[in-house]
């Protein structure tokens, strides 16, 4: 394949070697990168660019899928008198299972910082940042770098390209804690306070990071910016298997042959990616299910597997899409264990400022602990259902990490009943017992 | 009461300033300069820590209150090198509890511990989005990656005797 | 608008949230971080209700839960709190949280008036199902005051709400994460806000309590209580004592919509408990020749009185701090002419002039409230977080109206408490403050500036002029175009009234603690300015003491001698007998004068609560009932006459000193009084002979007034063991005394329920037991009470009859060699009763003079050094601060050491030689100690 072709058919990693080589200005722009920034700022108005990613149809891509163009349309774009609007970039990916933004950070840090300057000139935003975990250092390093080079080369700072449009941009590395990665909680921490979450309304768009206008968006939405404004919202739209636009970096991870992530149509089905891409499941291990999205995204089983990973289809399965790197449960590993794991890391994870998810989540840890220990009573199945619905429904909680910690016990407890029943009954891990006696 | 409190060195105090430089208010930075003073002493004393608030005019409290929420906050000494073991669920199903067994026998702690020697702390943390490789860790700076609990131990071992 | 409950219609209002309206309708939902003075942030989940989109739905049971706190109400809403899925979410929430709380509820001090245990009641809630182990925490030494008890917490952030984002303290922050938060300090110590206190009543459960009623503890349905006021300053913050075994156990907060709210300042809350000290008088003291007293009983006393003032010519002292009904009583005893109010020499024409300035101001003198409201603020001298520190915590809301026109402007609602914050981050409506130091308030401030006492009432006579367009007054005498400091005050003058262009309400505020007339008579004159130009102006002076107003309208305009006059009158052997009423008058004057006063007297007579340096001097020491046994009207700085009733009666010979004058009064055969049997004959009497207090007798209804055919009891239903109280005595039950001067009734008889707002003696309702119940007796849920305000304005305006005067004042200079005395006021110490009130004590420090590094080095003076101020004997030890207005040195005030230094004289210090300075002040010692 061809560079073009590769650039028009995988746009997020068409700069992604298998050696990871990162891209430095020069090496970006050679394959043309900043086009988007040359045909956009000062050529086309904010509300044009605007226009074009509203028509791309793009979705967010760190969970929850909003539709991006319609949250920038939020922000106010009357003057609105003194102070900032900003930008910030999500690169705070912390979601377990997760792990395609290191790898666009890491290979392209320019495709971000010019994803960020068009986003940040379509809604107004003066001060853009990049709101990186603390364990990305590379990606840290290389994004300080090429900051720098903006500046040199002047897409950013004042008057970029001539056009009288000022950005300034900064990193901030952060200390941990997986809330950060929740919008208001990450605007809460960037202001340099405890990172909790913020109710809506107000929504960010209005009065997010300082009282000010705010977007958040991840880091692959951004990315997703210069292509669809360089090539056009119908090319974007095209490149879609269904009623979704663009590309998606989808993973594996688990017990598989070959797992990684890769950039994908949307909408490729689950089996291709599994099969196709992760080479299938090990050998020695079978297939039970797969979280399609993340640590907290339901299951889904061997029914789905033809499914589109889109946000309708797989929304419609009963699970989200959320990140699109799934994580495999096999035969061998107990889904008890597997969703205490879970439940114990969002417990632990919890800001602390609302009730159910505060005191919920560890009480629904320690009961999945129990039980993985054989200690598992008579109505412990029927206490943890009473935590995913209160817990698990949104609206119930402060925020939406509770509810996302729900989902894998939710749906385990759906399709992994038999499994739960048999930890209570036999007093014992089934899957421990049979490890220990293999 | 103010000559108690430690001053910040220069370079702390220029790294913090270069922050303080493009936030709206001071105790803005508050996360920021815990990193940076903890980037250069391994960890915030209670003294560094006021220092800190002093220097950003915020109480010592405010800030005990944000570096007490972040896990990478270390209001605790720590070993030279922290061992960051994800023991998120894709490193869960690839074996971290091994590598966690293996730290426990081979070097003697456990989650929150550091050796007698003072060489390694063990941590658990967020998964490292490298799930790809799991299991990972972080040893100081390094994501290590695919790690097997006998080459972990020749790492840390090997590290061990560079020191001696 | 209406909206539906459960099927049923109800009226709701647009600006209230969801749970709001349901408490005000009577209905019973759970909730703890919501707090009607501090709004919502949906932090606990337990106020959630179960929304219906529309009535399909609501027929079908399907529905959304929300959390009510969260919840605008909109027209035709429907909701259930009764629904199974919305009582089984409630019950979940306590049940979570109760798996870390350690039902410790027979040790705790919050048990039988925590709202955690009303709730877990409320709901239902019973069995535990949670198997792993508590959390467990380590608990920190906050100070004398507030006891720390983490274990019990169930994070409802309500207490760094409260201490940070309302009160504005620093010290004490939400740690940690996840289910292991800590609210404490960084490390052990003293918590440093004036407003700590209320934390033990914010708290829902018992991880903050009142250290004092710990340590000496009963609980609430075993505590006796009656409406009080607070006598630690001029605010007339309102108060429940709460007495067991005659003993004061503690002080809550009792609401005023229009004044303390729901918060007192930490002098009041914990500076009544000086009246269980041993120094209490039981017994009248008559000394004999050896300089001893001797115990007599009241018969005895009065005798010994009656004939003192029969034998000679007699002159009185009253008392600022003594009801408006004991200062009458003594005034009518000793004649207006003979009668000293009982303020310093300093003092007296400062009150007096704050009188005649609110009454010739056309600007409106606020209560608490009112002054909330303001959205600019310029305080002139006054350091209020000392002299009057609830309205410190006002005027930290009134900055936030910034705030909440923002939030307007995005259409939250007031409630949305963290929405606004962030919001608004710190953008304030403008508050200007001009001291001659530092004070609490200046991290809100838009423009602190720290100026010597002559340089604020000129600042404030500037921004008046500017305010008016008129540039034309150069104060002639001060040469002010010679003197650059004058031009910086010119300059922030101006900069002061730009940042008023856009204000609305202006709210002055000044007093007597600045120790000078011209600072507030500018401040008078900055809201006439203000309110010329066609906006409301506001104006507050405040004042020393709890009836200091009152005082001064009972001496208005009749010349009553101050005590120099008086000491020239004992000097010139024109007084035989005099009275002194509840006045340490070593507090207010040299030592060597008062010394000089008393020995030119043929016999001293002092009524007091306490054994004191004037008790002592006198030759019949007679002891009088405290505040918070008796019954008084005091006149807080508005001008609002408020009623105390005794919470219990006093022991032994301790009666109240009106009782005593009045009993005195008829023995002499005054005529005046031949009729007068109660306290409300008295007060009626006061009001009918002095015009300015006419309306003292409507403060509170008389005690003939009944509730519904009963009186109001002091003890709440579950009041227990009053036949074992006394057990160790005699086995047989005494009859409960009886109350003949108040509706109120020793016993727990009687109906504590509609009764008029003055006579609210304890907040208890069904299912409430907390002070959480307070909304049961409000109108309106946060808002007034039921039974109307309590107290009542006395001060009529003239209406701008009376122009304001108008001085001009010399430029500030001080000599090389010379400074600025100004006095520097500390909440806890100036004030003398609630100073040696057990944990305040603790924090009392000893006086000093305080100089900014500067005129340290100019004076050739170091820190810890020994200075006398000019020929006064105390030497103080010396403090550098540069929060000192330069030239200026701060004197303690209110303290018996300084009680000769006269503010804003020059004075040069001098260091005295050989100086030991007092011993360090213990921070703290008490862990698991014993108070008192």
């Amino acid at each position: 394949m061809n560079a073009l072709d590769r650039a028009l058919t995988h746009p997020l990693t068409r700069n992604v070697t298998p050696e990871r080589r990162p891209f430095d200005l020069a090496a970006y722009e050679a394959g043309g990168g900043y086009g988007g920034l040359h045909t956009a700022i000062g050529k086309l108005t904010p509300a044009e660019c605007l226009q074009i990613v509203k028509d791309s149809n793009l979705r967010g891509r760190g969970g929850a899928g909003f539709p991006t163009g319609l949250k920038w349309s939020f922000v106010p774009m009357e003057d609105g008198g003194p102070g900032h609007k900003y930008l910030i970039c999500n690169a705070d990916e912390m979601e377990p299972g997760t792990f395609k933004d290191r790898l666009l950070l890491e290979c392209d840090p320019h495709q971000l910082i010019e994803g960020m300057i068009l986003a940040a000139y379509t809604i107004g935003a003066d001060v853009a940042y990049v709101f990186i975990r603390a364990e990305y250092l590379l990606a840290e390093r290389l994004l300080r770098e090429a900051i720098r080079d903006c500046y040199g080369k002047g897409y950013l700072g004042r008057n970029i390209l001539g056009s009288g449009y000022n950005l300034d941009m900064h990193v901030h590395s952060s200390a941990g804690r997986y809330i950060c990665g929740e919008e208001t909680a990450l605007i809460s921490s960037l202001e340099g306070k405890r990172a909790n979450p913020r109710a809506k309304p107000p929504f960010p768009q209005v009065s997010g990071l300082w009282g000010r206008p705010t977007i958040v968006n991840n880091v692959e939405t951004l990315c997703n910016v210069p292509h669809i404004i360089e090539r056009g919202a119908q090319w974007f739209n095209d490149l879609g298997l269904t009623e979704d636009a663009g590309t998606k970096m989808y993973g594996v991870s688990g017990r598989v042959k070959n797992p990684g992530c890769w950039e994908l149509p949307i909408g490729t089905p689950i089996r291709e990616i599994l099969e196709g891409c992760a080479g299938g499941m090990e050998d020695g291990y079978a297939f039970r299910g797969l979280l399609p999205g993340g640590g907290s995204t339901d299951f889904l089983v061997a029914e789905h597997l033809d499914l589109a990973m889109d946000y309708g289809t797989i929304g419609k399965a009963g699970s989200r899409m959320g990140t699109g790197t799934m994580i495999v449960l096999d035969d061998r590993t107990c889904p008890v264990a597997f969703v205490q794991n879970l439940v114990a890391f969002f417990a632990r994870e919890s800001c602390g400022f609302c009730t159910p998810c505060r005191e919920g989540l560890p009480w629904s840890a320690q009961l999945l602990a129990e039980l993985e220990a054989g200690r598992g009573q008579a109505g412990d199945l029927d206490t943890l259902a009473m935590h995913v619905d209160f817990i698990g429904t949104p609206g119930n909680t402060h925020c939406a990490l509770a509810p996302g910690a729900m989902e894998p016990l939710a749906s385990g407890l759906k399709y992994f009943r038999e499994d739960f029943q048999r930890h209570i009954d036999g007093r014992a891990c089934p899957y421990c017992e049979r490890e220990a006696a293999a | 009461m103010s000559e108690l409190i430690p001053a910040l060195s220069a370079d702390e105090l220029a790294a913090i300033d270069a922050e303080i430089a493009h936030a709206p208010y001071r105790d803005a930075v508050a996360v920021d300069a815990l990193k940076i003073v903890q980037r250069h002493r391994g960890w915030v004393s209670d003294e560094s820590l006021k220092a800190i608030a002093r220097h950003l005019t915020m109480s010592a409290d405010e800030l005990e209150g944000v570096a007490t929420f972040y896990n990478l906050i270390y209001r605790h000494p720590v070993g030279e090198k922290v061992i960051l073991l994800c023991n998120s669920v894709s490193c869960w199903i690839k074996g971290c509890e091994t590598l966690r067994a293996r730290c426990r026998e081979g070097l003697g702690i456990d989650y929150g511990q550091t050796t007698a020697d003072k060489r390694y702390t063990l941590l658990p943390v967020t998964c490292l989005g490298a799930c790809d490789k799991a299991p990972v860790l972080m040893l100081g700076d390094v994501l290590l990656e695919n790690v097997n609990p006998a080459g972990l131990m020749a790492t840390l071992g090997a590290s061990g005797e560079e020191g001696t | 608008m209406n909206i539906r409950i459960d099927g049923v219609e109800y009226p709701a209002t647009k600006d209230r949230n969801l749970l709001e309206t349901c408490l005000g309708l009577g209905l019973n939902l759970p909730y703890f971080c919501w707090h009607p003075a501090m709004g919502s942030v949906g932090a606990c989940r337990q106020c959630a209700v179960l929304q219906y989109p529309d009535e399909e739905a609501e027929q079908a049971g399907r529905g959304k839960l929300v959390m009510a706190c969260m919840t605008p109400v909109s027209d035709g809403a429907r909701f259930s709190l009764e629904t199974a899925q919305a009582r089984r979410f409630r019950q979940g929430i306590i049940e979570s949280l109760m798996i870390n709380h350690p039902h410790d509820c027979p040790v705790c001090a919050e048990g039988g008036e925590c709202h955690l245990q009303d709730m877990t009641v409320m709901v239902g809630h019973r069995d535990r199902r949670y198997r792993g182990r508590k959390r467990t925490f380590r608990n920190q030494y906050l100070g004398p005051l507030v006891h720390h008890e983490m274990n019990r917490c169930i994070t409802c952030y309500r207490c760094t709400r409260f201490y940070r984002d309302y009160a504005g303290g620093t010290d004490l922050a939400a740690q940690g994460c996840h289910d292991h938060i800590f609210f404490g300090r960084h490390e052990d110590g003293v918590l440093e806000s004036e407003f700590a206190g209320n934390l033990v009543e914010v708290c829902p459960t018992g991880v903050f309590t009142d250290k004092h009623l710990v340590h000496d503890y009963t609980r609430k349905w075993d505590l006796q209580s009656a409406p009080s006021v607070c006598a630690g300053c001029a605010v007339g913050c309102n108060t429940l004592p709460g007495e067991r075994y005659g003993r004061l156990k503690r002080v809550h907060n009792r609401f005023n919509a229009e004044i303390n709210g729901y918060f007192l300042c930490d002098r009041g809350r914990f500076g009544a408990t000086w009246v269980n000290d041993e120094r209490r008088l039981d017994y009248p003291g008559l000394r004999g020749e050896d300089g001893r007293y001797n115990a007599i009983d009241h018969h005895g006393a009065l005798q010994r009185i009656v004939s003192s003032v029969e034998r000679g010519a007699v002159a009185a002292v009253g008392s600022p701090r003594a009801s408006v009904e004991a200062n009458f009583l003594l005034r009518l005893l000793a004649g207006p002419a003979r009668f000293c109010p009982g303020f310093s020499a300093v003092e007296q024409p400062l009150v007096g002039e704050a009188l005649a300035l609110l009454r010739a101001s056309r600007a409106t003198v606020p209560d608490i409230a009112t002054m909330e409201t303001a959205d600019a603020i310029l305080v002139l001298g006054e350091d209020v977080s000392n002299t009057a520190p609830r309205i410190a915590l006002a005027l930290r809301q009134g900055v936030r109206n910034r705030a909440y026109a923002m939030a307007a402007g995005l259409k939250l609602q007031d409630w949305q408490d963290a929405a606004i914050r962030n919001l608004a981050q710190d953008q304030r409506c403008p508050l200007f403050i001009a001291a001659t130091a530092a004070t609490r308030l200046d991290p809100v401030a838009a423009r602190s500036l720290r100026l010597a006492t002559p340089e604020i009432a000129r600042l404030g006579l500037r921004v008046a002029d500017a305010l008016a367009g008129d540039n034309s007054n150069d104060y002639s005498h001060d040469n002010s175009h010679d003197n650059p400091d004058d031009h910086s005050v010119h300059r922030e003058a101006a900069a002061i009234a730009d940042g008023l262009r856009d204000a609305k309400r202006l709210l002055v505020v000044s007093g007597t603690g600045s120790g000078d007339i011209a600072v507030m008579q500018a401040a008078a004159r900055v809201a006439e300015a203000f309110r010329d130009t066609g906006r409301e102006a506001m104006l507050s002076l405040v004042v020393p003491e709890a009836n200091s107003l009152g005082q001064a309208l009972l001496c208005e305009g009749n010349g009553s001698p101050d005590l120099d006059a008086l000491a020239a009158s004992a000097e010139a052997g024109e007084i035989d007998t005099l009275l002194v009423l509840e006045n340490d008058l070593y507090r207010r004057a040299a030592t060597d004068q008062v010394d000089r006063l008393l020995a030119n007297c043929q016999r001293v007579i002092a009524l007091d609560q306490l054994d004191n340096p004037t008790t002592s001097a006198s030759h019949l020491a007679v002891p009088a009932a405290s505040v918070i046994e008796s019954e008084g009207t005091l006149v807080s700085l508005e001008g609002r006459a408020q009623r105390c009733f005794p919470v219990f009666p006093p022991h032994a010979e301790r009666h109240p000193a009106w009782v005593w004058l009045l009993a005195t009064l008829k023995e002499l055969g005054r005529e005046a009084v031949s009729d007068w049997h109660h306290f409300d004959d008295v007060t009626r009497g006061c009001a009918a002979a002095i015009p300015a207090l006419a309306g003292i007798a409507a403060a509170a209804p008389d005690h003939r007034f009944r509730n519904h055919g009963v009186r109001v009891p002091r003890q709440p239903p579950r009041y227990s063991g009053r036949t074992a109280m006394r057990a160790n005595v005699s086995v047989h039950e005494p009859k409960q005394p009886e109350d003949e001067e108040s509706p109120l009734a020793f016993s727990m008889e009687g109906l504590n329920r509609d009764q008029p707002a003055a006579l609210l003696s304890y907040v208890w309702a069904p299912g409430w037991n907390s002070n959480q119940g307070l909304h049961r007796f409000q109108a309106d849920v946060g808002g007034p009470l039921k039974g109307g305000p309590a107290g009542i304005r006395l001060l009529r305006a003239n209406g701008g009859a009376t122009p304001l005067p108008r001085h001009a004042t010399a430029a500030f200079a001080v000599e090389a060699d010379e400074v600025l005395l100004v006095p520097r006021y500390r909440i806890f110490g100036s004030e003398a009763l609630s100073a040696i009130s057990p944990g305040i004590r603790e924090l009392v420090r000893p006086a000093c003079i305080e100089l900014c590094a500067a005129d340290a080095e100019r004076l050739g003076l170091a820190d810890g050094d020994g200075v006398q101020v000019g020929d006064n004997a105390a030497a103080l030890p010396l403090r550098i601060d540069d929060a000192m207005a330069p030239g200026c040195a701060g004197y303690t005030a209110g303290y018996r050491e300084t009680a000769g230094l006269a503010p804003n004289t020059r004075q040069r210090l001098r260091r005295v030689a050989h100086f030991s300075p007092p011993g360090p002040t213990v921070i703290g010692s008490d862990r698991g100690g014993r108070h008192g």
